[in-house]
């Protein structure tokens, strides 16, 4: 396993919204459990995540979303992905106030996990390591 | 004068050492306690049981007093809430200014008596609705207020100077002010009979509520222009509401929201005196924020060590004689992130809980948290139940009976000691960045990234405890059966975005051109040099430049802000 590439992690939020704990606390999680994060901050267009994904060549896109708009951006983020070919390898998911009925829509638009707030830590890493896709 | 003599300390102790060898003894025999030690929920650590002991060194007569008195330990006023109990005020705002009005009418009618305002991040942030950023979040978590007559709608048919009014929103706060104060002018009011606040607390900006539309000195600069021009034009208006409650939504412990929120406090009051305008003149007019987590006894504390600890510095560091400029008058929110999506009703007994450790805590006004607020925004029927939990507290139980019926408590008054304690010494810890200028030490605070850390830290080893246990929350660690979704959620109108868009467009296409652009560019002469920038941006807004236009000028003088992104 120690000479095993860590796993790279995008984290990142897009448009206005500014909560952030979230996020912090999911990338210092990951980052103890062994992967590299890089945690771009907050303000940001999908297309500007996507390009740091792609030039780093990580393994997951992680967005946190509490502002409401997940349904927008999340389709934004998907067809950003797309746009510089990546989907294939990269595991998009995202976290935050998604309500239960809304994570469905998300599935079907590509995304690839869902985790709502009070989602657990160990959780997020687990499912990271059993999803993540395979790099051609 | 301590709380008890020494003969009675003496007695006090030699029973405890009996209790200890024998009662105590013999029960942790027969079964262990069942924990090794115990803490508070931001980590201090507890004794068993407190007694005059525990609370030796404490003074009535300095550190406690009575009500209404120096320190104000108790309370702010002699008589609290015997004489008038405090205002039921719930944010709401979301969609367009017209729809938030229509829930401002149901509050009132529900036992509101103050009203609140929640903007949307684009408005937040000081960007426009039509901006790309904003995409999605056009009216989506509070309302978009653009231009002037977005005001006029929010508060049409709401007599302006018989409801106390409070702006939830920071660095474009001088716009929202000014949309408010032009409104007032189209309707009659006199500016001095207006009440309400505005949170304009541009520092906690870059590590509590990351809604920053400039960077800390721009941002700073704007917050004192508007203290400035309130002191002798609005009068009665609260000029900034400093706050806590953000910081401890971004994962401070109770400590750190003490702290960080008395040194953001300490900074306006030096920029204040820095602009020789007398403390006793402005700091009457300055009030705070604080959330309220779930530790009953801690938040109860907390909030009377808060209390304690600005007079006397109001009073020590920076010579107030007004006794009103020592008075630390808040506003209390129960926190948002202690609700949980599983079980939901059971937040209605977190709300409950919460609302009274700030009661007894001695708030002077207290919006309880919807309970569906871990789904969404809140829904009528959560606030008719938040506005009722007040309600009922307020008259049935019989708390507001007797002014501060915690004081005294052993435990409570060690408490509040301990968390002014610890509080101070991180305060003097950013006092001495900026080398006993708490506004230089602020300002270092802020770019070394010191505070956001501070608050990484808190926010990871709570989650940690969550994770392993060690704290339980009901539906997040610990199952919960009834695992049902909530009755009705708050129900979104998507075509509110386009609504709020066409408006916008609207004003700018039937505005003068030309007195906009003016205005705009006297604003931008203005940022480069020291003149108060208020009137510049009240000449602004009644020639209907956006809220955008007017924050783009601002960024256009003092840079624009990226988030450092610590963790």
């Amino acid at each position: 396993m120690s000479d095993e590439k860590p796993i790279k992690v995008i984290l990142a939020k897009l448009g206005l919204d500014g909560h952030d704990r979230g996020i912090k606390v999911v990338a210092r999680a990951l980052r103890d459990a062994g992967m590299e994060v890089i945690y771009m901050g907050m303000r940001l267009t999908p297309d500007e995540v996507a390009e740091r994904a792609a030039s780093e060549a990580a393994d997951v896109i992680g967005i946190s979303l509490l502002s409401g708009a997940h349904q927008k951006l999340m389709r934004a983020m998907v067809e950003a992905a797309e746009r510089q070919e990546i989907n294939q390898e990269t595991l998009i998911v995202v976290g935050g106030t998604v309500p239960e009925s809304e994570e469905a829509v998300l599935h079907e638009m590509g995304v690839d996990g869902v985790f709502p707030v009070g989602s657990s830590l160990a959780d997020i890493e687990q499912f990271i390591r059993e999803h993540r896709k395979p790099r051609g | 004068m301590p709380l008890f003599d020494q003969d009675a300390l003496d007695a006090e102790r030699k029973q405890r050492q009996a209790w200890e060898h024998a009662e105590l003894a013999d029960a942790t025999a027969r079964a262990p306690e069942s924990q090794p030690t115990f803490q508070t929920i931001s980590g201090i650590p507890l004794e068993r049981v407190y007694g005059p002991g525990e609370a030796a060194e404490i003074s009535y007569v300095d550190d406690v007093a009575n009500p209404g008195q120096f320190p104000f330990t108790r309370g702010v006023y002699p008589t609290m809430y015997r004489g008038r109990q405090w205002t039921r005020r719930q944010i709401a705002g979301f969609g367009t200014a017209k729809s938030t009005n229509e829930r401002y009418k149901f509050l009132l009618a529900n036992g509101q008596t103050g009203l609140s305002t929640d903007f949307d991040h684009p408005t937040l942030t000081g960007y426009d609705s039509l901006h790309p950023l904003a995409e999605g979040e056009v009216g989506r978590l509070g309302v978009a207020i653009d231009t002037l007559p977005d005001m006029g709608d929010l508060f049409e048919g709401i007599p302006l100077d018989e409801v106390s009014i409070s702006l939830t929103i920071n660095h474009p706060a001088i716009v929202m002010l000014s949309f408010l104060l032009a409104h007032a002018e189209e309707r009659g009011t006199a500016w001095n009979r207006l009440r309400g606040t505005v949170q304009n607390d541009a520092l906690k900006e870059f590590h509590g509520q990351k809604t920053f539309a400039l960077p800390p000195r721009g941002g700073y600069r704007v917050t004192m222009d508007l203290v400035e021009f309130c002191t002798t034009q609005v009068p009665l208006w609260n000029t900034i509401s400093i706050s806590g409650y953000h910081t401890r939504e971004a994962g401070s412990n109770a400590i750190q929201e003490v702290a960080f929120t008395i040194a953001q406090g300490m900074a306006y009051v030096e920029g204040g005196l820095k602009r020789g305008i007398p403390v006793d003149a402005f700091a009457p007019r300055l009030s705070f924020f604080f959330g309220i987590h779930m530790d009953f006894f801690e938040e109860a504390s907390k909030l009377r060590a808060a209390r304690r600890l600005w007079a006397r510095i109001m009073k020590h560091r920076y010579g107030a004689t007004d006794p009103r400029a020592m008075l630390c008058r808040f506003h209390t929110q129960t926190l948002g992130s202690t609700l949980v999506r599983n079980g939901v009703l059971n937040n209605i007994a977190r709300g409950t809980s919460q609302a009274l450790a700030a009661i007894l805590g001695g708030t002077q006004s207290l919006h309880v948290s919807g309970y569906d607020e871990a789904h969404d925004i809140p829904s009528e029927d959560a606030m008719r139940i938040s506005l009722a939990t007040q309600r009922i507290l307020g008259s049935e139980t019989g708390i507001t009976n007797t002014t501060d019926p915690l004081g005294g408590s052993y435990f409570v008054e060690k408490l509040t000691s301990e968390i002014e304690e610890r509080a101070m010494a991180l305060i003097a810890q950013i006092d001495d960045m900026g080398n006993g200028s708490m506004l230089d030490g602020m300002f270092a605070a802020i770019d070394s990234g010191f505070i956001e850390r501070q608050i990484a830290d808190a926010s990871y080893d709570h989650q940690l405890r969550i994770e392993s246990k060690d704290y339980s929350v009901l539906g997040l660690n610990e199952p919960v059966p009834d695992a049902a979704p909530p009755p009705q959620l708050y129900d979104h109108d998507d075509k509110e975005e386009e609504r709020q868009k066409e408006r916008l467009a609207a004003v700018v296409r039937e505005r003068d051109p030309s007195g906009a652009a003016r205005a705009l560019d006297a604003l931008r002469g203005a940022a480069e040099g020291d003149d108060n920038l208020m009137p510049f941006v009240l000449d602004a807004v009644r020639a209907h430049t956006t809220e955008g236009e007017i924050m783009g000028a601002l960024r256009d003088i003092f840079g624009e802000y990226s988030d450092p992104a610590v963790f």
